[in-house]
């Protein structure tokens, strides 16, 4: 599991690649914190999963702690391009109803 | 008929052999990708449990069985521990609950289950552990 990271003007965003379970919810949310907090006058946060091959319902939990924190700040979370295997997991979920899919 | 078992440690980083094995075990079947990704992801959420929820810093031992069967295209899996149990299993299955707020867990590691999959169940017993029991049916296509 890895995590990369782009800004483009107020978007933050977050590149997830490989597969994300338990093991490595630690690390990445304080990745995805500490990105966030870092950056000053942000508006959008995407994750793009376009490479992550796999998911659990860790991944449902990280994303609603993220929204919590995020929606405090006032800053929009966005879904782009979840591979098939992760979206039947987020839409299953209802994720995408307070996080579009892009 | 064919038959494994994998008996490994309560860790995080055992998530990974768990559904990699799973997969591999399947794979004479040719499942569609679909198919294999519910495999995968009903064990992950079930090791998963096992390995965040069954032992606390009390027990030595903290192991998990990982055990399958195949027959007639009918994948039987069960994910056994031998920890502390789950308290109250009706609150443990509804979509959401969880004991592990603090920690962000969502609490929808059993509805996956039992989406992903077409038969689940658990038997638990305080202090003696807890079996999930994950049935798939891949002649079902």
């Amino acid at each position: 599991m890895r995590i990369k990271f782009q800004i483009v003007g107020d978007t933050l965003y977050l590149f997830l690649i490989g597969e994300l379970d338990e093991h490595y919810a630690k690390g990445v949310k304080e990745f995805i914190d500490e990105k966030v907090d870092q950056q000053k006058n942000l508006k959008n946060v995407i994750f793009n999963m376009q490479e992550l091959s796999f998911m659990d319902s860790t991944g449902i939990g990280i994303l609603l702690g993220r929204y919590k924190k995020c929606k405090k700040s006032g800053l929009n979370i966005y879904i782009e391009n979840p591979s098939l295997a992760v979206d039947k997991v987020l839409s299953l979920s209802g994720i995408y109803e307070i996080m579009p899919k892009i | 008929m064919n038959k494994m078992s994998l008996r490994f440690d309560a860790r995080s980083q055992n998530e990974y052999l768990a559904r990699t094995a799973i997969s591999s075990f399947v794979l004479e079947l040719n499942p569609s990708v679909e198919q294999l990704n519910d495999v995968k992801t009903a064990v992950s959420e079930a090791v998963t449990n096992s390995v965040v929820h069954a032992y606390d810093s009390s027990y030595k031992d903290k192991e998990i069985l990982l055990e399958a069967s195949l027959e007639d295209k009918v994948l039987r899996i069960n994910v056994i521990d031998f920890g502390r149990g789950i308290d109250n299993l009706d609150e443990a299955v509804k979509p959401y609950f969880t004991t592990k707020k603090e920690v962000e867990r969502s609490g929808m590691g059993f509805t996956i289950m039992k989406m992903f999959m077409d038969e689940f169940s658990i038997q638990t017993a305080k202090g003696k552990g807890t079996k999930v029991t994950l049935v798939k049916n891949f002649a079902k296509g």
